[in-house]
């Protein structure tokens, strides 16, 4: 049986094809897409991922609108019976949106949007994201965002360093993020947001394939289960 | 004829931007008076924006055909073959005078706009480009037009989701009063689903498609017809503003119509937009057209057939349907939240009929706005007459260098040759998992899903063109050419902007003809056909004081193929030890030189000659040594000479090089036919048929030449400096 992965489509996403492209490269399955205004899901998913982009243009706040659609309303579920869900860019700005995330992403410090590769830290090798990864491996991963600036109150910062729930860390300050926080997941270790692009970094095209393990991570998973 | 009780005075003729001359043309081409409604369409339709009157005439002297070339100039963009059926298709197109009064809007329409005439024709979009010229940097307006046009350009492209993926950035005090901000896309079709505008088939729908009717943008194209006067700032309604999610719905929708058999014809509402949309399907389509006022969707309430007919609201396409089909295209519009209205129908009439409230109230012969508008054929001065005028300082003395490695430092930071981390950082330019190279001499797509490769430059040296228009002209082709090459590809055609100033002045008028001339001469000897294109005049400013003219700017976006993206070529140095040689014949010819303008305050002296023979020939022997793996890395020899090539070659990889004591002259001077490129094996360029000079071996941590040294760390912040300090400083 393959691994059957969805791709969510909102109006304005825009990385929805490459996420795809990613999951299908790491599992030898086609992912299937996911319309926003579906309220279901397809049946036995293995991983869902929310891609990149401007859903609903971001005209209210990145991510609020497309938190409040139909098919959020899915993953939500989906995610509360242990669904693995991935968002990336947009999607992890959806994932805090929707309350499946702490904290919020707020504009980069520079008030600019920022294009460029970053170099991360594994800080958390054991969650089902990054089980192929070293622990504290330097990965290179391209970032490219407006509100990327990762923010939560100290407590909840502390509790997300106490229960390993911080998965990447920037190297470098990129976007003025709370303790240079990249990416971060749930209490129950199936929610991954991280703002750098893990599915731009899967290929030899690419500048590099540091996130290739990412996905490989979870469909090694799924076939060892 | 109903109602039309305003009446036409003088005053309002020249508000519309019509000559008396013209204004008599119109009342012959009616036989009668116009009501506002018809004047307002004239206007439009008669500004040099859509009817390219003055420039029409040489124009047609450009090469724009060959083997390859599916469709040239004349429709939404260019069409061409790039093989397993499949086509590329790109255009450039300006938005300077809308970038000048509101930057971020300006620029931001200006992608929305390109992006627009690319899907039309049936393509997704895979990557954009730019091409921005800006005054001096200590300008008090000019700081606030870079952040503002560059956060435009990404706000847009970013959205909707194409990487931008090349494009060039000069500053020059010509352009204080006027910048200049064009925008370029391509994208990818197969090649037997192209869309063309063309209405045909008396009775089809005509559909309107995309974002409602607003007042915004109300004579966008007369307003970029004509010289800022002092009162640039009270324009600013007259810029239309963007929203880019609503484009990337309409790319998506247009698309998914588009995959079915449904549409005869369509086309994007651009500059004038319903005006010239529909009265452009109609002339291609040899037909007429009848629209119902009433059935456009309108953002606002109380507007009149003058207001929607001008609005230049953005993100809006025209169509004509099959017919019967259109209850399947509404349901794909309606699921991508967009408007839908079929608001008239094909004629047989070859005239334009609009209807409001039951009565005509417009009712033009076609001939007349489109294929019978104004043709001028404006005095221009001989090339040695313009000589005369331009005064260009002959080259005179120039002193040697004291410090070749202090002088390139010294280029390295200066506005022209400085990094451009900070602008290219604020454009997504990996969107797509698609973009094989960027911030070398091309930028790079793969084709999705094949092992093909688009290869995209933008070029133009403004400085030159001024110098000697025909030979500036000859070398903004021949640099596109060679940006193509010295990443493997291998050119296929170029798209234009050209940026002029005010024509009826015969010496601007010079310019653009003398620079077309040499453009038509290179494309031809290059095989480099020119198939879509756009004409900026009038850019030229009263707002800083006098009359300032812009230089002659031809902006060259040029696009090749690199059938395998395995071989695709870099700039980087690529490991220690290796040789470094220089292609191609160097000539005494430091006039207008990025050396001498930067280091010596001078811009004289004639711009260095550009030999087709030797830009041909070098170019595919670059081509084949690449192809055949035989050179490591690759880099084309331009603006700053010998010495910043190096300089970018080392930046680019971290690896130092080590280079034979040189000249002044052959440091900086910018002969052009000429690429800088490394191997590993003495025996691997062979010197009967690669014409080369070996110049010294890659390695270390620094840039030595002859005895000057300049280490990779001084270089890097050199080339950092200038932005830093102008943007964060």
């Amino acid at each position: 049986m393959g691994f059957r992965s969805a791709v969510v489509t909102f109006p304005g996403s825009n990385c929805d094809r490459d996420m795809a492209v990613a999951l299908e490269i790491a599992s030898g399955t086609p992912a299937l897409r996911v319309w926003h205004g579906d309220a279901e899901l397809p049946e036995r998913l293995d991983f869902i991922a929310i891609p990149g982009g401007f859903s609903y243009g971001d005209y209210l706040r990145s991510g609020a609108m497309a938190a409040r659609s139909p098919i959020m309303r899915a993953i939500v579920e989906a995610a509360g019976r242990g669904v693995p869900v991935l968002g990336v860019c947009n999607g992890f700005q959806v994932l805090t949106e929707s309350g499946l995330l702490p904290g919020a992403l707020m504009r980069n410090a520079s008030q600019n949007f920022i294009c460029r590769t970053v170099s991360l830290k594994v800080e958390n090798s054991q969650t089902l994201f990054t089980s192929q990864y070293d622990q504290g491996e330097e990965i290179q991963v391209p970032v490219a965002h407006h509100d990327g600036n990762f923010f939560a109150d100290t407590e909840t910062l502390d509790r997300l360093e106490g229960e390993g729930r911080v998965a990447f860390r920037y190297l470098d300050a990129v976007n003025g993020s709370q303790r240079d926080i990249a990416g971060i997941i749930n209490g129950a270790g199936n929610v991954l947001g991280m703002m750098p692009h893990p599915e731009r970094a899967v290929e030899p095209a690419h500048a590099g394939t540091d996130g290739r393990k990412l996905f490989a991570s979870a469909v090694a998973r799924l076939v060892d289960a | 004829m109903a109602a039309s009780a305003e009446s036409i005075t003088p005053d309002v003729v020249e508000q519309h931007g019509l000559s008396p001359e013209e204004y008599e043309r119109v009342l012959h081409a009616l036989g009668r008076e116009p009501n506002l409604v018809e004047l307002g369409i004239f206007s439009v339709m008669w500004s040099e924006h859509c009817s390219y009157k003055s420039s029409r005439l040489h124009l047609k002297k450009l090469p724009t055909e060959a083997p390859w070339v599916i469709c040239g100039p004349g429709e939404n963009a260019g069409v061409i073959d790039i093989g397993d059926g499949q086509a590329a298709i790109f255009k450039m197109e300006s938005h300077n005078h809308p970038s000048y009064i509101e930057p971020y809007q300006g620029a931001a329409t200006g992608v929305g706009g390109i992006l627009r005439d690319v899907f039309t024709m049936g393509a997704r979009p895979v990557a954009n480009a730019n091409a921005l010229r800006f005054g001096r940097p200590e300008h008090p307006k000019m700081q606030h037009l870079v952040k503002g046009v560059v956060a435009g350009i990404g706000g847009y492209g970013n959205c909707v989701g194409v990487p931008t993926v090349a494009g060039e950035t000069n500053f020059h005090p010509a352009y204080n009063g006027n910048i200049l901000v064009n925008a370029m896309t391509v994208g990818v079709a197969d090649a037997d689903k192209i869309f063309y505008s063309a209405a045909t088939g008396v009775g089809n729908p005509i559909v309107y498609v995309g974002s409602k009717t607003g007042r915004d943008g109300i004579h966008g194209a007369t307003m970029a017809s004509a010289d800022f006067g002092e009162d640039a700032d009270a324009k600013r309604p007259t810029v239309q503003v963007g929203d880019p999610f609503t484009e990337k719905l309409l790319i998506e929708a247009c698309l998914e119509l588009m995959a079915t058999d449904a549409i005869v014809a369509i086309q994007d509402m651009g500059a004038a937009g319903l005006t010239s949309s529909s009265v452009e399907m109609a002339t291609n389509g040899k037909a007429g057209i009848r629209l119902d006022m009433n059935m456009v969707p309108c953002r606002e309430e109380g507007m009149t057939p003058y207001e929607m007919m001008l609005s230049e609201s953005q993100e809006r396409m025209l169509m004509v349907l099959k017919p019967g089909k259109e209850p399947m295209a509404e349901a794909i519009f309606r699921k991508w939240e967009l408007d839908f209205a079929v608001i008239g129908e094909v004629t047989d009439t070859r005239h334009m009929v609009l209807e409001w409230n039951g009565e005509v109230v417009c009712d033009i012969p076609l001939g007349p706005l489109a294929e019978d508008a104004p043709l001028y054929d404006r005095p221009y001065l001989s090339k040695e007459e313009y000589k005369s005028w331009a005064q260009v300082k002959p080259l005179g003395e120039v002193p040697e260098s004291s410090d070749i490695g202090a002088d390139l430092l010294r280029l390295m930071a200066s506005p022209n040759l400085a990094s451009k981390r900070w602008i290219t950082e604020q454009y997504d330019s990996q969107v797509g998992a698609d973009t094989l190279q960027t911030g070398g001499d091309a930028g790079v797509v793969r084709v999705h899903g094949t092992q093909k490769a688009l290869a995209i430059t933008t070029d133009c040296t403004p400085r030159f063109v001024y110098a000697d228009p025909y030979e500036g002209g000859k070398q903004a082709i021949a640099e596109a050419y060679r940006n193509l090459c010295a990443v493997g590809a291998r050119p296929l055609a170029v798209t234009n902007c050209l940026n002029f100033a005010n024509p009826q002045r015969p010496e601007i008028m010079a310019q653009l003809v003398h620079a077309l001339e040499g453009m038509g001469d290179a494309c031809r000897a290059l095989d480099f056909p020119i198939v879509s294109g756009n004409v900026s005049l009038y850019n030229e400013s009263k707002a800083t004081g006098g009359g300032s003219a812009i230089l002659p700017t031809p902006a060259i976006g040029g696009v090749g193929i690199i059938e395998d993206y395995t071989t695709m070529m870099t700039m980087g140095f690529k490991a220690a030890g290796e040789h470094i040689a220089v292609i191609g014949p160097n000539y005494p010819e430091l006039g207008q030189s990025q050396w001498l303008r930067t280091i010596h305050g001078r811009e004289d002296g004639d711009p260095p000659h550009v030999d087709l023979a030797d830009e041909k020939l070098n170019g595919e022997i670059v081509r084949r040594l690449i192809a055949e793996g035989k050179v490591t890395a690759v880099h084309d020899i331009s603006d700053g000479g010998l010495a910043v090539a190096l300089a970018e070659m080392a930046l680019a990889s971290g690896i130092g090089a080590t280079i034979d004591a040189m000249t002044t002259e052959f440091a900086f001077n910018e002969s052009q036919a000429r690429y800088i490129v490394t191997y590993r094996n003495k025996g691997d360029l062979d010197r009967a048929e690669v014409p080369f000079a070996r110049i010294g071996v890659t390695g270390g941590d620094a840039l030595t030449i002859g005895s000057s040294a300049a280490s990779i760390a001084s270089l890097r912040d050199a080339h950092a400096s200038f932005f830093r300090d102008w943007m964060e400083g």
